[in-house]
């Protein structure tokens, strides 16, 4: 049975990485960048919808999914902090997007053959996005880890400082980290990238405490709404 | 006589002007029962923002075709695939410029150009300009065009 905690979870993660992806918008390296980047932040808001609409459903005192995104506080989020982290630059971005999109992808794969068929309807169309998202991040990280001294030294740098925080994404689902794993392997593979070592490993996302980067975030998502409640174009 | 699926098939899509949504394959079910006529459709992407054009466009064309009761509901599963596009709505995807998906079954590695039906096309893009397309150029005749994503 899903509960109302997981939907909002993996609700929240689909939403923040939704926000943080548009951030890029207009600032991209490239007009074709600019464009793939909102495409994916606009697959990751669809998705958001659905779960966060489902789980105001399951915890049944009549929240939408507007009350659940723009009037909750950074300590009521449930998003893993990975998605949560400032974009930093490109490397960073997409560092953050592959360990993100893996991670995803396989989730989703494995909801969609949930016994609960609302979820199931949710993953098993949300699936095929990611397996986008997890091509367009890796060709990235391959295309700059096995690229210039500069741009391997960036993407080297980017994933060492967002590996400690993939570890939160399997509190939920361990048995998905040996498989996400090895699709990450073959691509830093390919890069040309080690594998950064496990050691630290941050928590708390999921009971809801955050980095400071998530209560900026909000301002800036919240503010239209909280300033107009229910305002409409 | 036209029926209310009739109508309903021939709603424009508000983002490929070129195909209806009936082309697309996202309308699901029409029921009519009397003046009652309850529509399912689906979505092609989970984040299309095109959904509530085309729940307001049914609407609208159900009530000029006399139906006055009209409801719209979105179903998630069986999840939209571009296999569901119809063999006429990738004729009239082609003939407006937009190169049709290919077969999921088939790994389709490159598009044909729309214009002059080159298989010598890049991909400048996986992402285009709506959530369904990515960007390609023509070698031969030098076009860039949209095509419909494999999904």
């Amino acid at each position: 049975m899903t509960t109302f905690e997981k939907a909002l979870g993996l609700g929240d993660d689909a939403l923040i990485a939704a926000q943080r992806l548009a951030e890029w918008c207009s600032r991209a390296p490239d007009m074709e960048e600019d464009i793939a980047l909102a495409n994916i932040a606009l697959d990751q808001l669809g998705a958001a919808r659905l779960l966060l609409t489902y789980a105001g459903e399951l915890e049944g005192r009549g929240r939408g999914e507007d009350e659940l995104a723009f009037l909750r506080d950074d300590r009521e989020f449930r998003n893993v902090q990975l998605v949560e982290l400032a974009n930093g630059d490109f490397a960073v971005t997409m560092a953050k997007l592959l360990l993100l999109s893996v991670y995803q992808r396989l989730l989703y794969e494995s909801l969609a053959s949930s016994s609960d068929e609302r979820l199931a309807g949710i993953a098993g169309k949300a699936r095929k996005e990611s397996a986008y998202h997890v091509d367009h991040a890796s060709l990235w990280v391959v295309r700059l880890g096995d690229g210039t001294e500069e741009s391997r030294r960036r993407m080297r740098t980017a994933l060492d400082a967002v590996w400690p925080y993939s570890h939160e994404l399997f509190e939920w689902y361990p048995e998905l980290r040996a498989p996400w794993l090895s699709v990450i392997d073959e691509v830093l593979t390919e890069a040309g990238l080690a594998r950064p070592a496990d050691g630290w490993a941050p928590t708390g996302g999921r009971s809801g405490v955050h980095t400071e980067a998530l209560s900026r975030l909000l301002a800036d998502m919240q503010v239209l709404h909280r300033a107009h409640p229910g305002v409409t174009w | 006589m036209v029926t209310a699926a009739d109508v309903v098939r021939a709603v424009p899509d508000p983002e490929l002007r070129a195909v209806t949504i009936g082309d697309l394959g996202i309308v699901r079910a029409v029921d009519t029962d009397g003046s009652r006529v309850s529509v399912t459709i689906t979505p092609t992407y989970s984040g299309c923002p095109a959904m509530d054009a085309i729940r307001a466009d049914i609407a609208s064309a159900l009530r000029e075709a006399g139906f006055s009761d009209i409801s719209v509901n979105t179903v998630l599963s069986p999840a939209w695939s571009t296999d569901w596009i119809t063999d006429a709505g990738r004729s009239k995807l082609a003939e407006a410029g937009i190169a049709p998906p290919g077969r999921t079954v088939s790994l389709t590695l490159t598009m044909r150009c729309p214009r002059c039906g080159s298989a010598d096309t890049e991909e400048l893009s996986r992402f285009g300009s709506t959530a369904c397309k990515s960007l390609w150029r023509c070698r031969s005749c030098s076009e860039p065009f949209d095509a419909v994503k494999t999904l």
